[in-house]
């Protein structure tokens, strides 16, 4: 059974179909790449699975069962974990702190508890701090720990986004352009992660990615889109060489196009 | 500069950073124990003043420093835990330490009741939105006069806590002590707050509404939470000004206390609890100083058109304005800067509090 099913997935702005027909499955353990040039609907289908907004039509599934009557702060119950576009971090807290926020789907004890600060409080606490010391290690995050998000620069709070959707301890992660701004080496340590993501952590991995270097290396399948249709599902090869996606990106001979 | 070594995460969840850090409050707390033996009655009352504004401004600072949500209805707040806590022990003859535990819930349940429907709202919407509701209050004052005694005011009683009598003026030291029990009490609450789950959910809040949720953070039961506690605790600033004041009407809780209780945060500084006391500090002692002031320059140069009327106002306006320019981390953002200035001595950079500007963010879905 697949991870996360579309089902012929539709949304519309206005009189913008963002997405139209979108169908696609993700299967368990596998990195699925989501390609296609600006204005193509990836991110707006991350939305649509984070539930910030309402397909028009269709049905977008988990684990076999409908997540449409989800709120969005239900999806990282569910396994769901996300990374943004644009950072989008807590500015005024240190990474441990952001880091233990992505905790707050374990948190069992309750406001009165907390305020009391009861021995069970301090245990949960505990435990969230060694998950979010293992994630620390993992990223290598060790030197900006106390940190606030605000001093830091750009590379690292995109590690720290891809961190804190790792603390949620998710089932499937959605990177919304995980390598976006970064150096060649800091895009080669993305793949590395996200390649002991799959295989250490065993969690799938569904992300938009510009960089082709990226997405071959990395990814199982790849989804090519062009304004909000799509166009072909195939491995990263199939899909560079498919015509379509290729006219999609480039544009037919004729109008001068080609680099 | 002092260096931490820490050996377990217990280090990073006890309320002091280290041992000296202890030393220090608890010095303070042994001093503040100890005025009522140094200063007499009238100062003893200033700072009991001085503490119940930092109670009202802890429960300020919790929603608008740490969750982010601006209110400008809390002395409506104030309001319900000062008339609920004297009229459960007036109508219903009930006890203080019963009626001021209730007066807290009071306040928290019209907090919560308030945070359902301004859920959705954001920054200047919610600002609005709570200003109103300081002004209904103040008619809705008026209105229950049968309960509240209207325009006409209220007696609050003596405080009887097991035969003990807590007048502010017969037992002066007495009532300080139970307001320096309850602001220690509202501390130690806030701290714990700060340092579990709830907290962070706050401040997660507070940054990114849309990173919050995809967290698992609710949005609409973190803030009614929020609400419940910032209301709740300056409820109970309220009960505590009640009997402060002895008698009280619709025109103590009018839309300036909302404004001062806001501007007090401000000039203290936004987001952490020393900013609360800070600027209960400025907010208590300012219109002494400049009491003294005026008398010192009446007596000098006998005349009393030296010192308009009204100049508190216009102090409070001017030194309002005067942080919101120059330092918008309030007093306590200051002096976080001088010392590091002195920890990190000779190696601090000048622009090492300089405020950057955010790279882009997602744009907002709501």
């Amino acid at each position: 059974m697949s991870l996360l099913e579309l089902e012929n997935v539709t949304i519309s702005f206005g009189g913008l179909t963002a997405v139209e027909g979108a169908s696609f499955a993700v299967n368990p353990g596998e990195v699925f790449a989501l390609v296609g040039p600006n204005g193509a609907g990836k991110s707006t289908i991350f939305n649509l699975v984070s539930r910030y907004c309402n397909p028009s039509g269709g049905d977008i599934r988990f684990e076999g069962k409908s997540i449409l009557g989800c709120a969005p702060h239900d999806i990282p119950r569910l396994g769901i974990a996300r990374t943004f576009q644009n950072i989008e971090l807590f500015e005024h807290a240190t990474v441990l702190q952001n880091l233990l926020i992505g905790r707050h789907t374990h948190r069992r004890s309750n406001a009165i508890s907390e305020i009391l600060h009861l021995p069970g409080v301090r245990a949960e606490e505990r435990r969230h701090r060694l998950a979010a010391e293992k994630v620390i290690d993992f990223l290598d995050l060790q030197p900006y720990r106390e940190s606030l998000i605000l001093g830091l620069p750009y590379g690292v709070r995109k590690v720290v986004e891809l961190g804190r959707a790792l603390a949620v301890e998710p089932k499937l992660l959605l990177l919304d352009e995980p390598a976006s701004g970064l150096s060649a080496d800091e895009t080669d340590d993305v793949a590395f992660w996200i390649e002991d993501i799959r295989k250490v952590m065993g969690i799938t991995v569904l992300m938009v990615e510009h960089d082709m270097g990226l997405v071959n290396s990395v990814s199982d399948r790849v989804l090519a889109l062009a304004d909000g249709k799509t166009l072909v599902i195939g491995t990263p090869q199939e899909v560079q060489t498919d015509p379509a996606v290729i006219e999609a990106y480039i544009g037919l001979g004729d109008d001068g196009a080609g680099e | 500069m002092r260096t931490v070594f820490k050996t377990s995460y217990d280090a990073d969840l006890g309320l002091f950073v280290h041992r000296y850090q202890a030393f220090w409050y608890f010095l303070l707390l042994a001093v503040a124990i100890g005025l009522p033996f140094v200063m007499n009655d009238f100062w003893i009352g200033e700072v009991a003043l001085m503490l119940i504004w930092a109670i009202a401004g802890m429960g300020l600072m919790l929603l608008v420093g740490h969750a982010g949500q601006p209110s400008l209805g809390h002395a409506a707040f104030m309001a319900v835990g000062a008339y609920t806590n004297v009229i459960l022990q007036t109508s219903l003859g009930w006890p203080f330490l019963v009626s001021f535990p209730l007066s807290g819930c009071a306040a928290a349940l019209a907090g919560a009741l308030l945070a359902l429907p301004t859920a959705r709202l954001h920054g200047i919407y919610l600002a609005i939105a709570t200003l109103a509701v300081s002004i209904l209050a103040e008619d809705g004052i008026v209105m229950l006069a049968p309960w509240t005694g209207g325009v006409s005011g209220i007696f609050a009683p003596d405080i009887t806590i097991f035969g003990v009598g807590f007048n502010r003026y017969v037992n002066a030291p007495g009532f300080y002590w139970l307001t320096l029990g309850v602001a220690v009490l509202v501390v130690l609450g806030y701290r714990n707050i700060l340092r579990s789950p709830l907290g962070r959910s706050l401040v997660a809040v507070r940054d990114s509404e849309i990173s919050a949720q995809a967290t698992g953070v609710n949005l609409a039961r973190t803030k009614a939470v929020s609400f419940a506690l910032s209301c709740g605790v300056t409820g109970l600033a309220g009960a505590l000004m009640g009997h402060f004041a002895g008698v009280f009407n619709h025109e103590t809780f009018t839309i300036f206390l909302s404004i001062t209780l806001l501007m007090m945060i401000v000039i203290g500084g936004l987001g952490s609890i020393h900013g609360a006391f800070l600027g209960a500090i400025v907010i208590t002692f300012l219109p002494l100083a400049i009491s003294i002031v005026r008398e010192f320059l009446n007596e000098r140069f006998g005349t009393a058109s030296v010192m308009p009327p009204g100049i508190e106002t216009a102090a409070f306006g001017a030194i309002l304005i005067a942080f919101i320019l120059l330092e918008p981390m309030g007093i306590y953002g200051r002096w976080v800067k001088i010392r590091t200035y002195f920890e990190l001595f000779p190696f601090c950079r000048r622009d090492m509090f300089r405020r950057q500007r955010g790279y882009l963010r997602t744009e907002r879905i709501r």
